[in-house]
C-alpha cells in the first residue's frame, strides 16, 4: 500500500495514501471520483465527481441523448467515443446499443423513428415522423435510439448528389448543440483521465527539492547563453 | 414520447446564450480538475485554478482580439 509524503516549505508535508493504486485507478475510471473516495480523498473525490459528470450530463443533454454513440463502420467512424469512453460507466450504454444495432437489429431506449432512405417522398427520408407527417405509414421505420448508433444507411448517394442520412439530420436538426455536446462529452471523458491519473500516482506536486533543482537548471542554461 | 421530445432546445435558455459563452464553464472545469492534479489541499486546488482560468480567459481574448483585427483585412 504506497504512502506518498510531499515535503513543504512550510508546515506539514501533505502525505498521500494511495491504498491499491491499480484498484483506486480502476475505480477512478469506472466513475469519476470513486477511485479517490476508495482512498478516502473525499474533496477531491467529490470535486473531480461534480465537475466531470456534470460536464458530461450537460454535453449529453443538449446533445439530446446521441452525441455518445460507438460506431466504428466505414462512412461513420466516431472517433469522439475513443474519448468519451474515459468517463466510464456513463459511457458504457453506448456499447450495449452498438451490439444491439450491429446487424441491423432496432436500438434499446428509442427516441423517435425516422422514414426509411427509400421513402416514396424522397424529400421526407430520414426525416422524424411527426403525426402531422406520417400519412398513416406503416412501413420499416430508422429507430434512433439513446446512445445508440445513427440507424440506416450512411454516405448514401443518389445519382449525382450526396444524400442525406440520419447523422445529417441529426446535425441539421440539433444545430450547434450536437458538436457542443459532442465537444463537453469529449472533455469530459479526458479529464476523468487525469482523475484515474491522480488516483494511481497521487498529484504532481512540485517538492521544495524539485523546484531548487528547476531553478538550478534554469541558471544554469542562461549562464550557458550570456556565455556563449 | 421521451424526455427530450418535451425538450425544445431554441425555447431554453441556452438559445439565448451567444456559443462563445460555452467555453467558460469549460474552462472552470478544466482548470479545477487540472488544478486537483497538482495539489493535494482545497485552497491551494483553488488557488491554482484560478490562475489557470484568469490564464485561459486572457490567452483566448488575445486571439480573439487578433482574429477579429485580422477580419478587417477582408
Amino acid at each position: 500500500m504506497p504512502e506518498i509524503v510531499y515535503p513543504q516549505e512550510s508546515g506539514e508535508p501533505v502525505v498521500v495514501d494511495l491504498k491499491d493504486p491499480y484498484w483506486a485507478a480502476f475505480l477512478a475510471w469506472i466513475w469519476p471520483g470513486a477511485g479517490h473516495f476508495y482512498q478516502k480523498r473525499y474533496a477531491k473525490g467529490f470535486l473531480f465527481m461534480i465537475c466531470i459528470l456534470s460536464t458530461y450530463f450537460f454535453g449529453l443533454g443538449i446533445g439530446q441523448g446521441r452525441v455518445v454513440y460507438a460506431s466504428f463502420k466505414p462512412g461513420n467512424l466516431r472517433w469522439q467515443f475513443v474519448c468519451q469512453l474515459g468517463v466510464g460507466a456513463p459511457a458504457l450504454p453506448a456499447i450495449i446499443q452498438s451490439m444491439k444495432t450491429k446487424k441491423g437489429g432496432d436500438p434499446y431506449w428509442v427516441l423517435c423513428e425516422r422514414f426509411p432512405a427509400d421513402y416514396s417522398n424522397s424529400s421526407l427520408a430520414f426525416h422524424k415522423i411527426t403525426p402531422e407527417n406520417n400519412n398513416n405509414y406503416t412501413g420499416e421505420t430508422i429507430k434512433d435510439g439513446f446512445m445508440a448508433p445513427p440507424g440506416g444507411m450512411n454516405n448514401l448517394r443518389r445519382r449525382s448528389r450526396v444524400q442525406t442520412d440520419t447523422l445529417g439530420r441529426w446535425h441539421f436538426e440539433g444545430k450547434h448543440y450536437f458538436e457542443m455536446g459532442t465537444l463537453f462529452t469529449v472533455i469530459a471523458g479526458l479529464l476523468n483521465l487525469l482523475a484515474v491519473y491522480d488516483a494511481f500516482c497521487g498529484p504532481a506536486i512540485i517538492t521544495p527539492a524539485q523546484r531548487e533543482m528547476l531553478e538550478s537548471k534554469k541558471k544554469k542554461k542562461s549562464k550557458k547563453k550570456s556565455k556563449q | 414520447m421521451n424526455v427530450f421530445s418535451i425538450v425544445d432546445l431554441d425555447h431554453l435558455l441556452l438559445a439565448a446564450i451567444p456559443q462563445i459563452w460555452y467555453a467558460l464553464p469549460l474552462i472552470v472545469v478544466v482548470s479545477l480538475v487540472y488544478g486537483a492534479t497538482r495539489h493535494e489541499n482545497l485552497r491551494e486546488i483553488l488557488a491554482h485554478s484560478l490562475r489557470n482560468a484568469v490564464w485561459c480567459v486572457g490567452f483566448m481574448s488575445i486571439i480573439f482580439f487578433l482574429i477579429w483585427i485580422a477580419g478587417f483585412w477582408n
